[in-house]
């Protein structure tokens, strides 16, 4: 039910995003969806794709440094008040959130799809599913059908 | 001259003067001092002509403690009389010219009759045998062939001793470790910090270099933390050699198993402390700045040559038996130092604050800039996978631990910036790690 997520340093100045890009791009590797965090010195670029440990060695092989964590992606409806119900149940459970961002490729049919990083994503999941809230697997994240 | 043959791990003949009794040693000291001020004296205006300022002549060395009423030569001097106005052998008899690569202006000239040259060897081979490093090991010379003396320092020292040299030279590293493995390289010679940059190369390439098992490391101040983390990273014991062009090159003193100081060859070169301000000697053991006087050079004899490198000398014995004196590892160099905010900072503090912080590969650089009148020192050092965190508050976490870790030392606030893998300058000779932008 999780799903793998890599994360990729980077100094905040031009040209940064370029290069991890093209490194993926010459390998053929798909970007399904991205987020980047920054602060006035660096960033922090996260992104799902299908093979995330091939992604990280050709990545380090580029002379980056990668690392794969886990995230769990939950399904949202897409309408006001769909995320803060998802919200709730977090809270209610003492969760915190490290971060969240819009995996738009896997949304349809009025649901949304959000990809959570908890600190504890085990915990997470469980909380999660004992509140009724649908945590959408990776194969029908990643499959070429849908993503 | 003695054998080469003596069993491998075993007691090197050549290696005999390194455990002559302190009172032996001394009047071997004593006698080669006397010839070499007469040399100098005779062979050396600048020599003399100071000498005589001081009312001085050869007759008045009458004991080892008479080298203070000696004057100093300094780096200048050699700049000065550019290119031979030191030497004190005829061309005829010089057989070999180095020079080194001097930040500023011309460079500095040295030069070695074929004696020189053989007590260079001799002491290169009590280095290696220090080392541990004997016949049949496979000895990589990393160190740049030329006008450099480090590469072919080595390289006569590495023959004479018996052993297998491959002389590389500086650079190209896929090279290097191509022959690393495929040579079975047992023992190594480079800057530390470019054996930093094997080692990360290698781990990237996946090379395989475990039958590498000791390292002679020089030509930069290094600390006893970057030691370790060599030592822990690569399974090698790494030893510090010392030397300087001025006095021969490398081989002016190196460490042995023990690890604890580095021993000079005292037979040879004649090391005192001295209070860098005053000039006078200061006793074992106090810090200060280190002096050599070459015992035993012809063409170039150095008198009291002011090394610049802050020191101090460890008198007891040492546990290995060799009844040399040793000197503490050269952590700074007095010309390294830079002075920002009123406080005198040397790069290996940064660098033991650094390596403090767990999972930190020593790689970094200082830059030095001003801003509205105000001196600011930036430290860049670039992330590991050991501590790339996938959450922003630990990454600002590290960079506030890495910047308190150097207040800590240096009593100074700095700005540490991460940056990206390998996108530090990484040198085959020296490390740069000061860019001093203030334009003061």
């Amino acid at each position: 039910m999780k799903l793998q997520q890599l994360s990729l340093f980077m100094e905040n100045k031009p040209g940064s995003l370029r290069a991890p890009c093209e490194a993926l791009a010459a390998a053929g590797i798909d970007l399904l969806t991205m987020s980047l965090a920054d602060t006035s010195s660096f960033g922090i670029l996260r992104f799902i794709v299908r093979d995330p440990e091939r992604a990280r060695q050709v990545l380090e092989s580029a002379g980056m440094v990668a690392r794969v964590s886990e995230v769990v992606t939950v399904e949202v409806e897409n309408k006001p008040g769909g995320l803060a119900k998802v919200l709730a149940a977090i809270d209610a459970a003492g969760l915190g959130v490290e971060y969240m961002y819009d995996f738009g490729a896997a949304s349809r049919g009025g649901k949304a799809a959000i990809i959570f990083r908890f600190e504890d994503p085990d915990a997470a999941l469980a909380v999660l599913q004992a509140a009724g809230v649908r945590v959408m697997s990776s194969e029908e994240l990643l499959s070429d059908g849908k993503a | 001259m003695s054998t080469w043959n003596d069993p491998p791990g075993g007691f090197h003949s050549v290696s005999a003067p390194d455990y002559l009794p302190r009172p032996q040693l001394a009047g071997v000291q004593l006698q080669r001092l006397q010839s070499v001020v007469t040399r100098a004296y005779d062979r050396v205006a600048l020599f003399r002509s100071r000498m005589q300022e001081r009312g001085l002549t050869p007759a008045s060395i009458a004991s080892l403690a008479d080298i203070a009423r000696l004057p100093f030569t300094v780096k200048t001097d050699l700049r000065d009389t550019y290119p031979f106005g030191l030497f004190a052998s005829p061309m005829e008899e010089i057989v070999r010219l180095h020079a080194s690569s001097g930040t500023t202006g011309k460079p500095i000239v040295v030069a070695y009759t074929q004696a020189d040259l053989d007590v260079w060897s001799e002491v290169m081979v009590r280095s290696f045998a220090a080392c541990g490093i004997h016949r049949g090991d496979v000895i990589q010379n990393a160190y740049g062939y030329g006008l450099f003396t480090g590469g072919l320092g080595m390289h006569y020292g590495g023959e004479m001793l018996g052993a297998t040299v491959i002389p590389i030279s500086g650079g190209n590293t896929e090279r290097q470790l191509m022959v690393m493995a495929d040579f079975g390289v047992t023992a190594l010679c480079c800057t530390p910090s470019y054996f930093l940059h094997l080692l990360e190369s290698a781990k990237e390439m996946k090379i395989d270099f475990s039958r590498l098992r000791v390292g002679v490391f020089g030509a930069e101040p290094w600390s006893d933390s970057m030691r370790d983390r060599i030592e822990q990273e690569s399974s090698i014991k790494a030893y510090d050699i010392y030397g300087l062009s001025e006095i021969i090159g490398p081989g002016v003193g190196v460490e042995c198993s023990e690890q604890r100081g580095l021993h000079i060859f005292e037979d040879h070169f004649y090391p005192e402390i001295i209070d860098p301000e005053t000039g006078d000697v200061l006793p074992d053991g106090s810090e200060g700045e280190l002096v050599l006087t070459t015992l035993s050079k012809e063409a170039m004899p150095m008198i009291r040559y002011r090394t610049r490198d802050v020191t101090s000398i460890i008198a007891e014995p040492c546990a290995c038996g060799r009844t040399l004196r040793r000197i503490r590892r050269i952590g700074r160099r007095s010309d390294d130092m830079f002075i920002i905010r009123g406080v005198n900072v040397f790069p290996s503090q940064v660098e033991t604050a650094l390596l403090r912080v767990e999972g930190t590969l020593p790689h970094y650089q200082i830059v030095l800039t001003r801003e509205v009148g105000l001196d600011q020192m930036e430290v860049k050092v670039e992330v590991t996978p050991e501590v790339f965190s996938d959450e922003i508050r630990k990454l600002e976490a590290l960079q506030h631990q890495l910047e308190a870790s150097i207040e800590n030392i240096l009593g100074l606030r700095v700005k540490v910036t991460l940056v990206e893998p390998r996108t530090l300058a990484r040198s085959e000779g020296k490390a740069r790690r000061v860019t001093d932008l203030r334009n003061v």
